[in-house]
């Protein structure tokens, strides 16, 4: 594998990871604003604390992680996304910013009484973080990036009226609830917690079929915004069968209330084929037709020494995220809610 | 127009980094604290102490929200407002960028596992254990970062070659000559900061209700703290002056209006400069400019008029310079004060004048940090890359940066009034005095009496 290859393979799987943990965290806010509006908030409210409160610091470290990254192996994505994406990257940070506050504020800060207004707020920042992040990949298929001379410009109008634009915002809304019902309802179910699971199970298959339908029609979109990307990905076509039959997998699982941690296995190797499938089509650009990796990434020796930080860090990360894992998400008695019941 | 987009990417930047510096020094600062508190409560099986612990870390993840929250947001603008900085810098930065964020991440994990498994193992030391990944993560996560600051200031580490940096060795540009001096300094800056507020804490708790047990403990442990890290910060501070007079002189000269190249150089506090750039109403030290840079009090220091005019950083310099070093001495003194009445017994070190000073000195020590911070950043004007890149070569020209501003500007404002809000609630409801009744209260209950040990207000 050359370096290239090396580098962006490692951001993309950065970017799943973030993927996979931001959408619990995000599907969790929405789910406890939509719990509190439909009467079940005692129900799964419990459940989502418990699981969210030792992690929610991490998931914000994955983003970072893969904007640092970018910038690194492929410097001149600063140049063009930084200066393109000045208005939408702010408005980001501030929706993450509030997201982040409310949460300590939550957690640490108000015993007991959650207000509505908040939770709106919270529940409203966990859909619009996601659309707001996905808009970037209907960006780096081209024609909303364009650069006159020695200057990038952002097409808005071009960026608004693209029905790509609009089929990405909405894979990510529905995904962003389908993983999170799933995650929650397996994390329910391990706690023994019935009525939870209960609620939770009807959120993950009340999700699943627009998940799949976006997907499709995200698909579509691609072949229309940038043909050349779309043949690639149907060169590809047995990743995004093989996502699909993990989809079937994940769905009839928590149909029958069977198995639900192979369940959600199932249902991170659904997303991990179509979007290594969709990344892997992307080569070699990550900016239609500005930034490819071969042309833009950055000097050998610091290529290696990213790759050599980085081969090292997971030495350090991989035990220490499963020790974590071990501690809140597979300890019995801790997600019974027996233990560590004291906060900090 | 082009200047004024300049302008704005420059204001909005100073505003994330001071108002990130506050949470970003607790962040460091503080983790050492709950460590040292923890540690001393098993050791000595004084329950004081471990409440401590737990109150501190209580308070201190409020703090880290916010941290997390503008480090997100200074990590993003960077590539958003200074876009060709980082096309530039990025071939050599990125390593300790990275590093600076796998450490972040490593700290994450553990706090988060710290803070939810008080009481979860038989053994006490395992969960104090967690502290250090913890301290470890955060001092190094401050250490990369650092690193980042002193390639800007004194870059080294690669060739230039037709506009680009090649022949890049990031590891010799994160261990930069700016490096070791930058990074003593924010440590220790660090560590006196988070002591400096917690003993303020405890001191203004004993001025409103009496004096405690819990505040009196906390009050000398902080102290203690305190007293080692302001002189560790002063011998920092003399290190990184050192540096200036050797490799960066305009950044000192500017700092200490110091104009002519002269040997036995004045130092020079305070005071104004008229129109002819005389100085008016200072007080000036002898030869000690020359002491502080070289250690010689004859030794020559070049003055600011070496530089051509565009290269001189802005003279205002000189009040942040001052500002910053006197608020250092402060703390020194009102440590040693302190001790010097504990251990003279005929005086009370809690008395009403002292505990206002120490309950003073949490603020100074954080108008000190960024009073040093823009002291550091300013002091390095008209560059970004000290000698390669200017800062109007590296801003955005999108003028969109300046509604920016007042949107950051905005977001700012409504984190710290959150903040505040949070913490207060958290800990006026809730007195040390009352928690620990509670808690010794329970444990009574559980097992056959105890005998109780001090805790009344």
């Amino acid at each position: 594998m050359s370096f290239e290859i090396a580098g962006i393979a490692i951001l993309w799987t950065f970017l799943f990871g973030y993927l996979i943990v931001a959408s619990i965290d995000f599907g969790a806010g929405f789910f406890s604003f939509y719990s509190i509006l439909t009467g079940h908030e005692n129900k799964i409210h419990n459940i989502i604390q418990r699981y969210l409160s030792p992690v929610w610091e991490v998931t914000n470290v994955f983003l970072i992680f893969f904007v640092v990254g970018l910038v690194g192996f492929y410097p001149d994505s600063a140049f063009y996304y930084g200066t393109a994406l000045l208005v939408p990257g702010s408005l980001a940070i501030v929706l993450l910013a509030i997201r982040g506050v409310y949460y300590a504020y939550n957690t640490y800060g108000n015993h007991g009484k959650n207000s509505r207004i908040y939770l709106a707020l919270y529940g409203a920042t966990g859909l619009l973080i996601p659309a707001v992040f996905s808009t970037i990949l209907a960006i780096s298929e081209g024609g909303i990036i364009e650069q006159v001379g020695e200057k990038v410009f952002f097409r808005w109008r071009e960026f608004l009226t693209n029905p790509y634009t609009w089929s990405v915002v909405l894979l990510a809304l529905v995904s962003v609830l389908y993983i999170s019902a799933m995650f929650l309802s397996y994390y329910a179910k391990r706690a023994g917690d019935e009525p939870a699971f209960g609620v939770l199970r009807e959120y993950a298959l009340l999700w699943s079929l627009p998940t799949i339908f976006a997907s499709f029609l995200a698909f579509l979109q691609i072949n229309k915004q940038n043909p050349a990307h779309f043949e690639r990905m149907v060169d590809m076509s047995w990743m995004f069968i093989a996502s699909f039959i993990c989809f079937v997998i994940a769905v009839s699982l928590v149909w029958k209330e069977k198995y639900l941690g192979w369940c959600f296995i199932a249902v991170m190797l659904q997303f991990a084929f179509a979007w290594y499938g969709y990344g892997r089509s992307h080569l070699p650009y990550i900016l239609y037709p500005y930034i490819n990796i071969y042309d833009s990434f950055t000097n050998r020796t610091m290529g290696i020494a990213l790759i050599t930080a980085f081969s090292l860090g997971l030495l350090v990360l991989i035990p220490s995220l499963v020790l974590i894992m071990k501690l809140f998400l597979f300890d019995a008695n801790y997600v019974r809610g027996n233990a560590g019941k004291k906060k900090g | 127009m082009a200047v004024d987009t300049v302008l704005w990417s420059r204001l909005v930047t100073g505003l994330t980094l001071g108002f990130h510096v506050i949470f970003a020094t607790l962040g460091v600062g503080i983790p050492l604290m709950i460590a040292i508190a923890e540690f001393i409560g098993i050791r000595k099986k004084d329950p004081h102490y471990i409440l401590m612990a737990k109150r501190w870390s209580r308070g201190f993840v409020i703090s880290v929200a916010v941290g997390v929250v503008t480090g997100t947001a200074i990590s993003l603008q960077l590539a958003l407002v200074w876009p060709n900085f980082m096309k530039l810098a990025g071939n050599v930065i990125a390593l300790p960028l990275f590093m600076e964020v796998f450490a972040f991440f490593f700290e994450a994990i553990f706090l988060g596992i710290y803070l939810y498994t008080w009481d979860r193992f038989k053994n006490p030391y395992i969960h104090w254990l967690l502290t250090i990944p913890v301290v470890a993560g955060a001092g190094m996560s401050a250490v990369f970062i650092t690193t980042v600051n002193g390639f800007m200031n004194q870059p080294e580490g690669f060739v230039m070659q037709a506009g680009q940096f090649t022949a890049v060795n990031p590891v010799q540009a994160m261990l930069n000559t700016a490096t070791f001096s930058k990074v003593f300094h924010v440590l220790s800056s660090a560590y006196l900061t988070g002591a400096a507020l917690l003993a303020g804490i405890a001191a203004l708790a004993m001025l409103k209700r009496g004096v405690s047990a819990y505040h009196k403990k906390g009050l000398n442990l902080m102290m203690a703290v305190v007293l080692v890290f302001s002189l560790l910060n002063t011998l920092a501070g003399d290190v990184s002056a050192k540096f200036l007079a050797e490799h960066q002189p305009e950044k000192l000269a500017a700092a200490e209006w110091h104009f002519e190249t002269e040997s036995g150089a004045d130092l020079i506090l305070l005071g104004w400069l008229n129109a002819e750039h005389e100085i008016i109403g200072a007080l000036h030290l002898p030869k000690l400019l020359s002491f502080l840079a070289f250690g010689d009090f004859n030794a020559e220091v070049t003055g600011l008029n070496e530089f051509p005019p565009d290269e001189q950083p802005p003279l205002l310099v000189h009040y942040l310079f001052d500002l910053m070093a006197g608020i250092g001495f402060a703390l020194l003194a009102i440590s040693s004060l302190y001790f010097l009445f504990v251990l003279w017994k005929k005086r009370n070190p809690l008395n009403k004048w002292l505990l206002g000073l120490v309950a003073l000195s949490a603020p100074l020590a954080f108008l000190a940090v960024e009073m040093g911070w823009f002291y550091a950043e300013i002091g390095r004007q008209p560059w970004i890359i000290r000698g390669y890149m200017r800062v109007e070569e590296a801003a955005t020209s999108s003028p969109s940066v300046r509604i920016l501003f007042f949107v950051f500007l905005l977001l700012y404002i409504v984190l710290g009034v959150i903040c505040v809000l949070v913490l207060k609630r958290l800990f006026n409801n809730n007195p040390a005095e009352l928690e620990m009744e509670k808690w010794l209260q329970a444990k009574q209950d559980k097992t056959a009496a105890n005998t109780e040990n001090g805790g009344h207000a």
